[in-house]
C-alpha cells in the first residue's frame, strides 16, 4: 500500500472519528490542536485503525500511556529519561518542538496525521509475510 | 428513582456478549412527559431514545466490566453511533443486546442491537443500533478522586449482577 493510500484511509479514519471535513485531514494538521481531537478520541482512532488496516495497536503503542513514574515525570514536566523512552516507543512522532517545553499536559499536541500515516506505514512495513 | 434502565439479563456469553430487557410500563412517571400525537389527536407517551440509549450503555458497560470481574471501573466514554427507527411505547419490551468488538486495558469498543416486541402481537424486530466506547479508569490513575456515582457499577446494580455467572478471569 503506498504512502498516499495509507492517507487516504487514515482520513477517513478520522473524519470518522473527529467529524471533520476531509480537507482539514492535511499531513500537517495536528490532531488536537487542529481536529480538536479530545482524550477520548484517542482510543476512538485507535480502534478504528485496527479495523482499517487489519492490525492491532498495542496499549502505548500508538499514543502514550499515562506516565506516572517520577523518574519520567516531574512538576508536571517530562524528564530527559521521560523524552528518550517517548523517542524510542514513538518513532513515528517528532517531539523536537515538544523538547523546548516538555510540559506533560502538552504531549497529546505532538501527533500530526502525518505521524498516524507514519506509524500505520511503519506497521505494515514489520507485518510478518502472508 | 433508581437509575436502573434494564430489568434482567436474558443471555450473557463470557467476554463476549450480553443481552438484557427492560419492560415499558405505564407506571413510569417520565412517559408521561414525554409523548407525541397519535393517529387521534391524544398523546401517546412514548420512551425516549435517550434512555434506550442508557439501557444500551448499561448493558455495555456490565459485559465490559464483566470481563475484569467487576475490578476495574469503567466509564461510557464516547457514542459514535446511535440510531433509532421507531418509537416504543408503554406495553412493549425492549430487548438490548450488546457485543465486544475490541477490548485492552485502555477500553472497549462495542457494539449494539435494541429490538422491541409487542406483547399485543408480532415478535421481536429490531428498532435501532448503537457503537459505544467505554473506557477503563483506575481513579488513581490521573491522580483524580472520580466520585463513585460517575460509574457505571453501583449499588443499584446489585439485584441485576447477582444473575451473572462470573467468567473467568482472561488476560488482556
Amino acid at each position: 500500500m503506498s504512502r498516499d493510500e495509507v492517507l487516504g484511509k487514515v482520513r477517513e479514519v478520522l473524519v470518522d472519528a473527529l467529524g471533520v471535513d476531509d480537507d482539514e485531514v492535511t499531513p500537517t494538521a495536528r490532531l488536537t490542536t487542529d481536529l480538536h481531537a479530545e482524550s477520548i478520541d484517542f482510543l476512538d482512532i485507535v480502534f478504528r485503525l485496527e479495523k482499517a488496516f487489519g492490525f492491532k495497536i498495542g496499549q502505548g503503542e500508538l499514543f502514550p500511556d499515562n506516565i506516572n513514574d517520577p523518574k519520567y515525570v516531574q512538576d508536571g514536566k517530562v524528564t530527559a529519561d521521560g523524552l528518550a523512552l517517548l523517542k524510542q516507543r514513538m518513532p513515528h512522532v517528532d517531539f523536537s518542538a515538544f523538547s523546548a517545553d516538555p510540559r506533560l499536559e502538552k504531549v497529546s499536541e505532538v501527533f500530526t496525521v502525518g505521524s498516524l500515516v507514519d506509524f500505520v506505514v511503519r506497521k505494515l512495513q514489520s507485518a510478518p509475510a502472508a | 428513582m433508581r437509575w436502573l434502565w434494564i430489568d434482567a439479563i436474558l443471555e450473557h456469553e463470557p467476554h463476549r456478549r450480553l443481552v438484557a430487557v427492560k419492560n415499558v410500563s405505564l407506571a413510569e412517571e417520565h412517559l408521561h412527559q414525554h409523548f407525541a400525537e397519535d393517529a387521534e389527536g391524544s398523546a401517546q407517551p412514548l420512551m425516549p431514545a435517550s434512555l434506550m440509549l442508557e439501557g444500551m450503555a448499561q448493558t455495555a458497560g456490565i459485559l465490559v466490566g464483566s470481563v475484569r470481574q467487576f475490578t476495574e471501573k469503567v466509564i461510557l466514554a464516547k457514542v459514535t453511533l446511535a440510531t433509532f427507527d421507531c418509537d416504543v411505547v408503554p406495553g412493549q419490551s425492549i430487548r438490548y443486546d450488546a457485543s465486544i468488538e475490541r477490548i485492552d486495558g485502555a477500553g472497549a469498543s462495542t457494539t449494539g442491537i435494541i429490538s422491541r416486541l409487542d406483547h399485543r402481537g408480532g415478535g421481536w424486530i429490531e428498532i435501532g443500533r448503537t457503537q459505544i466506547i467505554f473506557s477503563h479508569v483506575d481513579k488513581n490513575m490521573s491522580g483524580l478522586d472520580l466520585p463513585a456515582h460517575n460509574f457505571v457499577f453501583g449499588e443499584n446494580f446489585r439485584a441485576i449482577l447477582g444473575q451473572l455467572l462470573p467468567a473467568k478471569p482472561e488476560a488482556i
